[in-house]
């Protein structure tokens, strides 16, 4: 059960998730906030990303008040600020991306009021025009659909709606009613970059999606490294991580607060292990 | 702009929590089963009488319900127009009108079998409040306060130790009264099992903007029977000062469908709105969404929120409750501001005048109440809420005039 968008979409996701079925892989979903701490490094890590294994990619949209996020993300937000981040500036990188990179899905992920103050119809027009294939809005669950979720999908934008540890099976269906692209299991009950979910937990959530669903599940919140990837990999379609690439972006700056001189490498780097540990998985899974 | 006046102002909100376009709930999906079950188990209590009846025990025994409505004589003489009465919820136990909400949602709480309460706070008053009712049922309690807030509060961070809470600094934002509610929702999607939100005023997701309205409405039920008792008739003019807007609310409400009756929320302008420095998202502020509802809220052109500014924390928040806004669209209620250095003149003048310490948030209401009493014949009814007392605000305001104690 899947909903339909009215207009076409651009077709990224799909294609993604169908070539990543026939090679029986799971996905590599890293996630870094634009514009932390500058235009350029993200956009420099942003065209690395897909030679490092990523399949899909999150890129963040600055709000000041991130109540579903954790130090690491919440100081991220802090530093793109600082840059002068703003949703406009955020579709400009992804347009930039775009012009060299036309298969890489990219969602954005955020909250709700900096899309209302652009305006709803406007935005989705700028970000469908900048490249960008989804939305993953954070403060948006189905009760308020009519926001964002149905004018999105009459625009040909995926919107990816997150399922909880607290969402039974008596509300799933609502939260899948109009779900497309892929589902977004939060695999803790939490904010991101705290707690780890047991890949028996993990694997049992989403089980119970699948029975729910033929959309792909990504799982995220709580995965740091590449053996927890790949250990998540082995139960999904797909393993978001976030807080540890962005925490590693913290951990690359200098006094000032600029990209240290090997901040994309060592992102890229990073990227690369916890890439490995996603498309390894089922192999080694099988072995 | 004025939206079509409707049956009345007293139905809101609908099935979904929306006060006309304002209201709502805008939160992250691990929270909105707890929403709905917050919904569902105030649904009822509400048709529990025996919860009801437990709920006016404690109020009256405990809280001291009702509130004196004092007639402020030298105050009236000394602006020499309306009678100024004062609704004194100060009185009530803590000292503020924050603990009848305190009251009706601990006893949700209990009926619910959550066994750890969470809030947030900015001048403390909340925050005390919350923490006196989890001492009275014996309940684990975590208040979240900003840094700054906790530096010029400190006596009610204290009291909030003494009672048993736990208080936690947040750092984040400006550390102020916004950063606290991030923070306690951050907490609550962590402890989804045990864990009960007690939102201190009438904002959030539904239905806490309704709920909280619903346990602050009987100071203007009382307002009226005292009234009619002391003047046979209803009052003229009704004040309140507005953060989050609950203790206005709470006065406003019994009297929306009264035409006859002006009602005026007084915002805090800080250092004055063509500053930027201010806490009035009314005045100065547009609608978004914040906090699980839609509502005015003071920010930049991207939506980012804006800092807010008062020298009264508890009026120190970027938004204000979501039916202020629809009160505010349709025209009902009319909404001023007042400043910092106005705010301060009108707590000194009603200490000497009356002998009465206001907090500095109904300073602002008071100060508003100087300016309109003098243009009013002496038979006009003018009540303003004296929602808080201002033991809290003494080393602010020392501060603000510049006295070493």
């Amino acid at each position: 059960m899947s909903a339909q968008t009215s207009a076409p979409t651009s077709g990224r996701i799909e294609a993604r998730f169908a070539a990543l079925a026939e090679e029986g892989r799971a996905a590599f979903i890293p996630f870094i906030m634009a514009a932390d701490p500058t235009v350029e490094s993200t956009l420099d890590i942003l065209k690395g990303l897909p030679a490092a294994g990523a399949d899909i990619i999150e890129l963040g949209v600055i709000f000041s008040d991130p109540m579903a996020d954790g130090p690491a993300i919440q100081a991220a937000g802090l530093r793109a600020k600082a840059g002068g981040a703003t949703v406009r500036q955020t579709l400009e990188i992804v347009r930039q991306f775009r012009t060299d990179d036309d298969a890489t899905p990219i969602i954005l992920m955020g909250y709700y009021n900096p899309i209302y103050i652009y305006g709803v119809d406007a935005f989705l027009a700028d970000a469908r025009q900048a490249g960008v294939d989804g939305l993953i809005v954070v403060d948006l669950p189905p009760e308020e659909d009519s926001e964002l979720c149905l004018p999105a999908l009459a625009a040909g934008m995926h919107f990816v709606r997150l399922a909880t540890p607290t969402t039974d099976d008596k509300r799933l269906p609502a939260v899948l009613e109009h779900t497309s692209g892929f589902l977004y299991y939060v695999s803790i009950a939490g904010i991101t970059g705290t707690a780890s979910a047991t890949q028996d937990a993990i694997g049992a959530a989403v089980a119970r999606l699948k029975n729910h669903t033929d959309l792909p599940v990504a799982v995220g919140f709580g995965i740091k490294t590449p053996e927890q990837a790949a250990a998540v990999a082995q139960v999904a379609d797909a393993a978001v991580v976030g807080s540890a690439i962005v925490q590693l972006i913290a951990d690359n700056l200098d006094d000032n607060g600029q990209p240290a001189a090997d901040l994309v490498d060592t992102v890229l780097d990073f990227a690369r292990a916890l890439a490995a540990g996603v498309h390894g998985a089922r192999q080694q899974a099988a072995e | 702009m004025t939206i079509e006046r409707p049956n009345s102002y007293r139905s809101g909100p609908d099935g979904k929590g929306h006060f006309g376009i304002f209201g709502g709930r805008y939160v992250a999906e691990t929270l909105m089963p707890l929403i709905l079950e917050v919904e569902r188990a105030y649904d009822a209590a509400k048709a529990d009488p025996a919860y009801q009846a437990e709920l006016d025990d404690y109020l009256k025994h405990y809280v001291g319900r009702p509130s004196p409505l004092y007639f402020a004589s030298r105050l009236t003489e000394h602006l020499g127009g309306a009678k100024i009465y004062f609704k004194r919820d100060e009185l009530n136990h803590t000292g503020a009108h924050k603990i009848n909400n305190c009251m009706g949602q601990i006893l949700l709480a209990r009926r619910m079998g959550k066994k750890r309460i969470i809030a947030e706070t900015g001048a403390g008053q909340h925050g005390v409040a919350t923490a006196t009712v989890c001492a009275l049922f014996g309940l684990d309690c975590v208040v979240y306060m900003g840094a700054t807030d906790i530096e010029r509060q400190a006596p009610n961070v204290f009291r909030m130790k003494l009672l048993g809470a736990e208080v936690r600094p947040v750092t984040s934002g400006t550390a102020t009264l916004k950063d606290a509610m991030n923070e306690a929702l951050r907490d609550w999607v962590a402890n989804v099992d045990d864990t009960y939100y007690l939102i201190g005023t009438v904002a959030g997701p539904h239905p806490y903007p309704a709920m909280v309205r619903d346990f602050q409405k009987v100071i203007g039920e009382e307002v009226r029977e005292q009234m009619l008792a002391a003047e046979g008739r209803l009052p003229d003019t009704l004040v309140a000062c507005i953060g989050g807007g609950s203790n206005a609310i709470g006065l406003f409400h019994d009297f929306l469908d009264e035409d006859s009756i002006d009602i005026i929320g007084v915002e805090a302008a800080g250092h004055g709105i063509e500053t930027g420095e201010h806490a009035a998202s009314l005045t100065g502020g547009r609608p978004g969404v914040l906090h699980g509802n839609r509502t005015f809220l003071l920010q930049d052109g991207d939506g980012q929120i804006l800092d807010a500014h008062s020298i009264s924390a508890g009026l120190d928040y970027p938004g204000i409750g979501p039916e202020h806004s629809w009160l505010h669209e349709s025209g009902r209620v009319n909404y001023v501001s007042v400043t910092d250095a106005e705010a301060l003149e009108a707590f000194q003048l009603c200490s000497r005048l009356e002998g009465i310490i206001p907090a500095l948030e109904p300073a602002h209401a008071l100060c508003h109440v100087a300016r309109i009493a003098p243009e009013l014949p002496g038979d006009h009814l003018l009540v303003m809420n004296m929602c808080g007392r201002g033991d809290k605000d003494v080393f602010t305001v020392a501060e603000a005039l510049g006295v070493q104690l």
